[in-house]
C-alpha cells in the first residue's frame, strides 16, 4: 500500500495529513480549472483554425487580383518600380494593435490605420495615373485582408502555444501532482494505523506486566498473611498449651499445700 | 508574448519587384531616420544569405507587427522559415505574380492541415 509510487517526503503526523488532504484538494480544483480553460480555449482555437484557413484561401485570390492591377500599371506607365522605392519615407499605411481577453490569454487583433498621405501623388503623373491609383486601392484592400489574416495567424500561434502549456500542465497535475499526494495519504495513513497498533500493543503488554506484577504482589501478600496465620496458629497454640500446664498445676497435687 | 505589441505598427515585406512595388504604392513603406527601409526587393540575383539576414533583422525589431514574405522567396529560406515559432512579428506568406499561392506549402497551413488532420 505504502511506499509504492513516489511521494513527498513527509513525517507522518496528523498535521502532514490534514496538510496533504488540503492540497489533495487545492490540486483537483486546480486541474478542473485549468481543464475548463483548455477546453475554452480549443473551442476558440478550432473557430480561429477554421477562420485561418479561409483566410489564406481569400488571400490569393485577392493577391492574384492585385497583382493583375500591377500588371495594368506596369503596362500603362512602364517601370515605376525604382521610383516608388526611392519615394517611400514614412508609412501611411499602418496597423494598430487591439488587445482581445480569451480567459487569460491575451491575443493581439490588428486593426488597419491609415493616415492619408500625399506619397506618389506625382507617379504616373505623365500616363496612368488612373491606374496607378486603382492599383493603390486594390493593394490597400490585399492589405487589409493580410492584416486581418496576420491578426487570426498571430492568435492562431499563441493560443496554440497557451494551450500547449495548459495541456501539460493539466497533465502534470493529473498524472504526477495528484498521485504523488495520495501516495503521501496513504503512506501517512498506514504509518499512522501502524503507529496506532503499536501502542494498542504496547499498552496491552504495559497492563499485562501490571497484571502480573499485581498477581505475584498479591500472592506475596497472601503468603505473607498465610504466614502470619500460621504463626499466629503457633502463638496460639503455645499458649494452649501453657495454659494447659497451669491447669496441670491445679490439678495436680503439691507436696508444698498443706491443705 | 510578452514583448509589447502596442508599438508594433509597421508592415514589412520581403518580396519581388512587382509585390513591393504594389504593397509600396498603397503606403506601407517606411524608412527609419538611419537609414532603414522595412522592404528587401528580392531578384534572381538576390543571394539566399542577405535574405536570411533581412528576415533575421525584420524578426528582431521592435516596431514589425506584420512580416510579408512572398512564397516563392519563403521557399529558398524554408528551413529558417519553418523554425520561426514567434507571435510577433507575424509571419504571412503570400503569393507571388508569377507564383501562384500553395497552401501546401504555407508553414501555418501546414500546422493547421496537421491539426485539422488529427
Amino acid at each position: 500500500m505504502s511506499g509504492t509510487g513516489p511521494r513527498e517526503n513527509v513525517f507522518a503526523t496528523r498535521m502532514a495529513l490534514t496538510n496533504t488532504k488540503l492540497r489533495l484538494k487545492g490540486a483537483q480544483t486546480g486541474h478542473s480549472l485549468l481543464a475548463k480553460k483548455r477546453d475554452a480555449l480549443t473551442t476558440r482555437f478550432r473557430a480561429i483554425l477554421r477562420k485561418v484557413d479561409e483566410a489564406k484561401r481569400k488571400m490569393g485570390r485577392v493577391m492574384q487580383l492585385a497583382s493583375f492591377s500591377m500588371a495594368e500599371v506596369t503596362y500603362a506607365t512602364g517601370d515605376i518600380a525604382y521610383l516608388v522605392q526611392e519615394q517611400a519615407k514614412q508609412a501611411t499605411f499602418r496597423v494598430k494593435a487591439k488587445q482581445e481577453n480569451v480567459s487569460g490569454v491575451v491575443l493581439p487583433a490588428f486593426e488597419v490605420d491609415r493616415t492619408a498621405g500625399s506619397d506618389f501623388n506625382l507617379t504616373g503623373l505623365g500616363r496612368g495615373g488612373q491606374q496607378i491609383m486603382k492599383a493603390k486601392e486594390v493593394y490597400a484592400k490585399a492589405i487589409e485582408t493580410l492584416v486581418e489574416l496576420a491578426s487570426l495567424q498571430t492568435a492562431f500561434t499563441i493560443l496554440d502555444e497557451v494551450i500547449r502549456a495548459t495541456n501539460r500542465r493539466v497533465n502534470a497535475i493529473e498524472h504526477v501532482i495528484m498521485p504523488r499526494l495520495e501516495n503521501t495519504i496513504k503512506y501517512i495513513m498506514s504509518e499512522l494505523d501502524e503507529m496506532d497498533r503499536e501502542e494498542f500493543f504496547r499498552l496491552k503488554k504495559v497492563q499485562g506486566k501490571k497484571k502480573r506484577d499485581t498477581a505475584i504482589r498479591e500472592a506475596e501478600k497472601q503468603v505473607q498473611i498465610d504466614n502470619e496465620a500460621v504463626e499466629a496458629l503457633q502463638i496460639a497454640a503455645e499458649a494452649e498449651k501453657s495454659s494447659e500446664v497451669a491447669t496441670d498445676l491445679l490439678s495436680g497435687k503439691d507436696e508444698d499445700i498443706i491443705f | 508574448m510578452t514583448t509589447s505589441f502596442k508599438d508594433r505598427n509597421l508592415i514589412a515585406v520581403i518580396g519581388d519587384e512587382d509585390s513591393i512595388t504594389g504593397l509600396l504604392l498603397a503606403g506601407i513603406g517606411h524608412v527609419t531616420d538611419n537609414g532603414k527601409k522595412n522592404f528587401l526587393v528580392v531578384d534572381s540575383k538576390t543571394q539566399i544569405q542577405t535574405i536570411e539576414v533581412t528576415f533575421q533583422e525584420f524578426t528582431e525589431r521592435k516596431d514589425i507587427a506584420i512580416l510579408l514574405v512572398n512564397q516563392h522567396i519563403a521557399e529558398k529560406i524554408r528551413p529558417t522559415v519553418d523554425k520561426y515559432q514567434q507571435a510577433f512579428p507575424a509571419l504571412l506568406e503570400i503569393p507571388s505574380k508569377d507564383h501562384p499561392y500553395d497552401p501546401s506549402k504555407d508553414s501555418i497551413l501546414k500546422r493547421v492541415q496537421k491539426l485539422f488532420g488529427e
